[in-house]
């Protein structure tokens, strides 16, 4: 078993044809990713990697029954490709696009609660469930298969985290990295309650970092709701306030909130072991198996 | 991206909140001529974009030109806070009774932009959410919508402010948050917004920060961006295009990807040394960013040695060592010793192409961030 990706999703990967799409829909495919589709406009039969291309959405869902979309499209644009997946409707939309303006965010997540779709990004590295599909650019040589969860606001750091577990031979259930934006589809609590009802998932570890307060709300969910047991890391200790650390949401805003010292507690409080380094992350793990 | 206060006033101006006369200046001589024009009193008001300007001896208050003239002498010049104040604001000073705050932003955990308005106005906003949360009032708004009419009234009314110039607040605030959505607005802010003794309401400071990522849809905007004047370093990133923070240690860290450079920022903290910056070079670096970054980094006088982290998904690791052999090969002397520690996608080739004449290689994350703080303390200058 899994969550979000299994070997029933089909994929339309929106943007196929520019440079990135192109690359990571080879990739996915090599990974074993069922890519049915591409979707650009006025890109209606050609064909990428083998794979059919549509000028809608809608018609590459009805025509090659996908089921998840991926969307590769600019910054721009990223949100109307959004609407047009939800709209489509699939099951579950990629958005792997960094700089995506956040008005345009606030409209799609408030479209998002009308639908029962899944949306993880934007500004996120994807969705893998390891041996069977990635959706989405994450390297799929570092990932194997076993009964470890893994959410992540950030994408170098899940690879570092999952070397860390893989060398262990810690093999993950799914890894799903929800992205470092303001404004996100899935957050931390709508991914530990996908794992918490997944049988096979054993334990989960989840990577936050500063700025926001998702990860004193995830901590207050994993006290009140979850039996699967759930290793902590925080990134971002070091960071001084005021100062944004790379992702647009990793901020200590000058009143204090948002430390990585409030996360810390607020997972200890709720009985989850907080890694100080990757490594003691799969210590932790390792003691929970 | 921030406006400075004279921008955001002239966009508020322009959208119909009403902002005291004023002028912006550049010398001595504009700033007393533009005084007399106005009429005292008048402030002069640096236009740095800091806050606790009033606190920190940027804005002051005057009575006739020979004040002006010492005033505006005193603060074109001066450095605030780290800023170099090259320009005053000389406005009208406005007869008040009472001080408001209005303003709008996105609240990130509801995914949606909530309007506020308090009667505790002309103090830190930041500092009366944390004491006193109620003598806020909040409205959430529909962003499909817009902020309805009658939201702004039933903010306005729930946070007390006095009937008679209920209206025209409430009406300040509608036209604040239309800004607000059409500029894409990150922080739209009237602190305070005055109410003078013949009831009328002005706004006597601005703050409109901007979403940097929506500024290609803002052109007009996008021209009023000026160089701040910031900490060299940090100018330089930005002609770099890179994701930087200057800090006060000695251990230069350069890495691809927020999460994993701030956690490589952590370790080095946790293994006893210092770190000297945060440094993104981003995804998909190739030889050319690398460079550029090692130059970032070897720029820092307080750096003493460097771990250079990357963690390969769509960066490769051959194309990073390739760019890091390249950049210190350049050099007749190596100025601080380089830890590479290379992972992922290519990362073994990357490996073997690295210079160990000119690097130190680890192969762990763990590994590398020790060898580093080992190294800066050694070569600590």
């Amino acid at each position: 078993m899994s969550v979000l990706v299994d070997e029933n999703t089909r994929v339309v990967v929106q943007g196929i044809t520019g440079g990135e799409g192109k690359f990571h829909t080879e990739q996915m495919l090599e990974y074993g990713t069922n890519v049915v589709a591409g979707a650009v406009p006025g890109k209606g039969g050609q064909a990428v990697a083998g794979v059919p291309v549509y000028d809608t959405v809608d018609r590459a869902a009805r025509e090659e029954d996908a089921n998840a979309a991926v969307v590769f499209v600019p910054p721009a644009f990223a949100a109307d490709a959004c609407f047009e997946a939800l709209d489509a409707p699939v099951d579950l939309v990629v958005a792997i696009t960094e700089g995506i303006p956040t008005q345009d965010m606030s409209k799609v997540y408030r479209k998002l609660q009308e639908t029962d779709t899944h949306l993880v990004g934007p500004n996120c590295p994807g969705v893998i469930t390891p041996g069977v599909a990635k959706l989405g650019i994450l390297p799929g040589n570092i990932f194997s298969s076993g009964n470890v969860g893994l959410v992540s606001r950030s994408g170098t750091l899940t690879y570092q985290v999952v070397d860390n577990l893989t060398e262990r031979g810690l093999g993950q259930t799914t890894a799903i990295g929800i992205g470092g934006d303001p404004i996100i589809g899935t957050d931390f609590i709508d991914a530990l309650e996908l794992f918490e009802a997944d049988p096979d998932t054993h334990a989960v570890v989840m990577c936050g970092e500063i700025g926001g307060e998702d990860e004193e709300e995830a901590a207050r969910y994993i006290g009140a709701n979850m039996d699967t047991p759930v290793v902590g890391f925080i990134a971002g200790r070091t960071a001084p306030p005021g100062k944004r650390m790379g992702h647009a949401g990793a901020i200590v805003s000058g009143s204090g909130t948002g430390t990585a010292q409030s996360k810390i507690d607020a997972l200890e409080n709720a009985g989850t072991p907080v890694g100080d380094t990757p490594e003691e992350v799969a210590d932790h793990v390792e003691d929970i198996l | 991206m921030k406006l400075h206060e004279y921008q955001a006033k002239r966009v508020f101006a322009e959208a119909g909140i009403p902002t005291p006369d004023a002028e912006l200046a550049e010398t001595v001589d504009a700033a007393v001529d533009a005084a007399e024009a106005i009429g005292y009193p008048v402030a002069i008001k640096a236009q740095v974009q800091v806050g606790g300007r009033g606190k920190a001896g940027g804005i002051k208050l005057v009575d006739d030109a020979d004040e002006a003239r010492e005033a505006a002498d005193e603060i074109l010049g001066m450095d605030l806070k780290g800023y170099h104040v090259d320009r005053v604001l000389v406005e009208e000073a406005v007869d008040f009774t009472n001080e408001l705050y209005v303003g709008v932003t996105m609240d990130r955990g509801e995914g949606k932009p909530v309007a506020m308005v308090s009667t505790r106005g002309g103090v830190n906003i930041e500092e009366v959410a944390a004491e006193d949360p109620d003598a806020i009032a909040r409205e959430h708004v529909d962003p499909a919508f817009g902020m309805h009419p009658y939201q702004a009234r039933k903010a306005v009314y729930d946070a007390g402010v006095d009937r008679t110039v209920a209206n025209d607040v409430a009406s300040v605030l509608t036209t604040l948050y239309d800004l607000w959505a059409a500029k894409d607005g990150a922080d739209a802010e009237i602190n305070p917004l005055m109410i003078t003794a013949d009831d009328e309401v002005v706004a006597a400071d601005a703050v409109m920060n901007i979403d940097g990522d929506a500024l290609f849809r803002q052109p007009d905007l996008a021209e009023m961006q000026e160089e701040a004047a910031e900490d060299d370093l940090e100018a330089k990133a930005n002609d770099y295009g890179f994701d930087y923070v200057r800090l006060d240690g000695n251990v230069g860290i350069i890495g691809n990807g927020a999460g994993l450079v701030m956690t490589t920022l952590d370790l080095v903290d946790h293994y006893g040394g210092q770190p000297a910056n945060f440094l993104d070079i981003g995804g998909g670096a190739k030889a050319e960013r690398v460079t550029n970054a090692l130059d970032m980094v070897f720029s820092d006088e307080n750096v003493d040695a460097v771990v250079f982290n990357i963690f390969g998904g769509i960066t490769r690791g051959d194309e990073v060592a390739q760019g890091i052999n390249e950049a210190l090969e350049a050099f007749d002397e190596i100025p601080k010793r380089v830890v590479v520690r290379l992972a992922g996608t290519n990362a073994e080739e990357g490996m073997e192409i690295l210079n160990t004449d000119l690097v130190t290689v680890e192969k762990t994350l763990e590994d590398a961030v020790q060898r580093a703080v080992e190294y800066a303390e050694e070569d600590s200058q």
